[in-house]
């Protein structure tokens, strides 16, 4: 039988780094299945931006434009947008509040998990979900919205929507630190649908009252918003790298955020 | 988890604890939270191999603090905690050690082998699938869906996920809440079968009857000190004696409708005690056969007689209320 004392050097660094990657593998499978097979989550964050933009973008205004871009066109980028934010805060501000309250999540720290293994299986099946959506919403945009996309403007949509999904994973985590669980749905909604609407997601940015479009700087939505329309050639307000900059700054505060709650948690737990 | 065995302290498996290295300590431990509150205060505590230890204490006693201290979930104000030598605050003491915590929820979406598939891979030598499956009676449920089963299944997955990697040193917090009969006799059985195999167990519990039953250790904690130690008959024994009587193995509780005064019985060999409640005399002894024949002998109308070992609650309840 093996002594009581650990050799803590015993591992390679090798085999323990592909064992990280084992685990974190398989942690994002089953967190992903896990969320597909939650019929209220998968149904809702898929359901609603394709239901928004049926209506909103191929029903209603069907063959106008905005711009050089026809509506169905210049809304895809918007509800994509509004899928991929709503995903992962709602697969990780909700579904980690909800685990850290009900104690599941101190089983998975007492045991020899990795914790970045979780935090990335969860922001990843956030990007998942986003990718789903707006692959989604860019076949409905083909075919029934006649929008005409190029493979390299698509492959732009799915880059940025796998990017976009981090800044707003991270708001989860912050979010999920603060708020106690059983308010978390209704909180998230408070801050997912006003931060959509003032980013311009739903109804294009200049067509809302001046000081809205003003606001819309801070807003983390609008710069992933832009960056997505000017995938598409679209002219968007400012260069690609300010709206870079102002989603790394926003992700930094959001992070910074978090880790003053989790000291805080811990130090009252 | 096939038949419902018969459990007296006899059956227990024998345990030396000079044998045992020391798998796991809380050294002098204080713990203070940051609203002021001192959950434990300068508490020390050993884990040998092969033991089994139950944790007891009222609620608030710092029973969880001290075990969520031993899985490495926080960290001491003062003194130092250690399992297997090491830091559990470190991703790999934590190796070896198994873990069962009251959860509210777990994730409902995912199948039971997916849940010990997933834990399984922690480890980088996990119980095989099936003797986990066995260990904790999950025959024909690995496919259902964790939402959708009874309590008691629940508990019993939570146990697979503790035995998953086959640990050395297992906590196991409230094990069998929920459970019936058998699914808790099955469990019992389990427990001393892996502490016959070498392993260290921890547990804390509010059902007496399991830590009488399982334990080769009891620690009594009360506001973050511990009251008292030992044996399960031992912990019986300290709690009905009565102040300046040593701690025997043997006393009883003797219960009977006497005409006997209380001088007298206390005059008989072997009494520690004698109180008059009502109708009913209640006599503690350290040695009850031959308080027996005196009281017998004494007293022709002697009637009612019933002998009791001391109970687990009634001494749990008296070294806690002591230091209110």
């Amino acid at each position: 039988m093996s002594t009581a004392t650990l050799n803590l050097t015993a591992l390679p660094r090798a085999i323990s780094f592909r064992r990280n990657l084992r685990i974190f593998v398989r942690e994002a499978r089953f967190e992903f299945l896990r969320l597909l097979r939650t019929r209220p989550f998968s149904f809702s964050v898929v359901g609603f931006p394709v239901v928004f933009y049926v209506f909103f973008g191929l029903i209603m205004n069907r063959g106008e434009h905005i711009g050089s871009v026809s509506v169905a066109k210049y809304t895809l980028a918007g509800y994509s947008v509004f899928g991929v934010v709503g995903a992962a805060l709602f697969a990780i501000g909700v579904g980690l509040a909800s685990e850290l309250n009900a104690g599941w999540l101190d089983l998975k720290r007492a045991s020899p998990m990795p914790p970045i293994a979780y935090v990335l299986a969860k922001c990843s099946s956030a990007m998942a979900f986003g990718v789903i959506i707006v692959n989604i919403l860019a076949v409905l945009a083909v075919f029934i919205g006649h929008v005409s996309l190029t493979l390299p403007e698509y492959a732009r949509m799915i880059g940025l929507t796998i990017a976009g999904a981090i800044p707003f994973a991270c708001m989860g985590i912050a979010l999920a630190l603060l708020i106690p669980a059983n308010a978390a749905p209704g909180i998230v909604n408070m801050i997912y649908l006003p931060m959509s609407f003032c980013g311009g997601l739903w109804i294009p940015i200049l067509f809302l009252p001046h000081f809205l479009q003003k606001v819309a700087v801070v807003m983390p939505t609008y710069h992933l918003a832009q960056l997505m329309l000017s995938s598409f050639g679209y002219p968007s307000a400012g260069t690609a790298s300010s709206h870079w900059f102002g989603l790394l700054g926003f992700t930094l505060l959001v992070l910074g955020i978090a880790s003053i709650a989790a000291r805080r948690l811990e130090q009252n737990s | 988890m096939s038949s419902v065995l018969e459990y007296t302290e006899a059956s227990r498996p024998p345990f030396s604890s000079e044998a045992g290295e020391t798998v796991a300590s809380l050294d002098t431990v204080t713990k203070r939270y940051g609203n002021g509150v001192v959950a434990l205060d300068k508490l020390s505590l050993t884990l040998r191999r092969g033991e089994v230890v139950a944790l007891l204490g009222p609620n608030g006693a710092g029973k969880s603090t001290a075990v969520k201290l031993l899985m490495g979930l926080s960290s001491p104000t003062a003194g130092a905690v250690r399992i297997f030598g090491a830091d559990p605050r470190n991703n790999v003491a934590r190796l070896r050690t198994g873990v069962m915590l009251q959860v509210g929820r777990a994730p409902e979406m995912l199948r039971v082998r997916e849940h010990i598939e997933l834990f399984r891979g922690y480890y980088p030598n996990p119980m095989p699938y099936t003797e986990i499956i066995q260990a904790a009676g999950l025959e024909g449920i690995e496919g259902t869906m964790f939402g959708h089963l009874s309590g008691g299944q629940k508990q019993r997955v939570l146990f697979a996920l503790a035995l998953a990697g086959d640990p050395d040193l297992i906590f196991l917090d409230e094990p069998t809440v929920g459970m019936d009969i058998k699914a808790r006799r099955g469990m019992w059985a389990t427990v001393r079968s892996l502490a016959a195999r070498g392993k260290t167990i921890l547990l804390t519990t509010h059902y007496l009857e399991e830590a009488d039953v399982l334990a080769h250790r009891i620690v009594v904690i009360d506001k973050g000190r511990v009251v008292c130690e030992g044996t399960p008959a031992e912990v019986k024994s300290l709690g009905s004696a009565t102040s300046g009587s040593s701690s025997s193995r043997s006393l009883k509780i003797i219960r009977c409708v006497t005409t006997l005064p209380t001088t007298t019985l206390l005059a008989i060999p072997g009494v520690t005690s004698a109180e008059l409640k009502g109708s009913t005399t209640t006599i503690i002894s350290s040695k009850p056969e031959a308080t027996l024949r005196e009281l017998l002998a004494l007293d022709q109308t002697l009637h009612s007689i019933e002998v009791q070992s001391p109970a687990l609650e009634d001494a749990f309840l008296a070294l806690t209320a002591d230091r209110e």
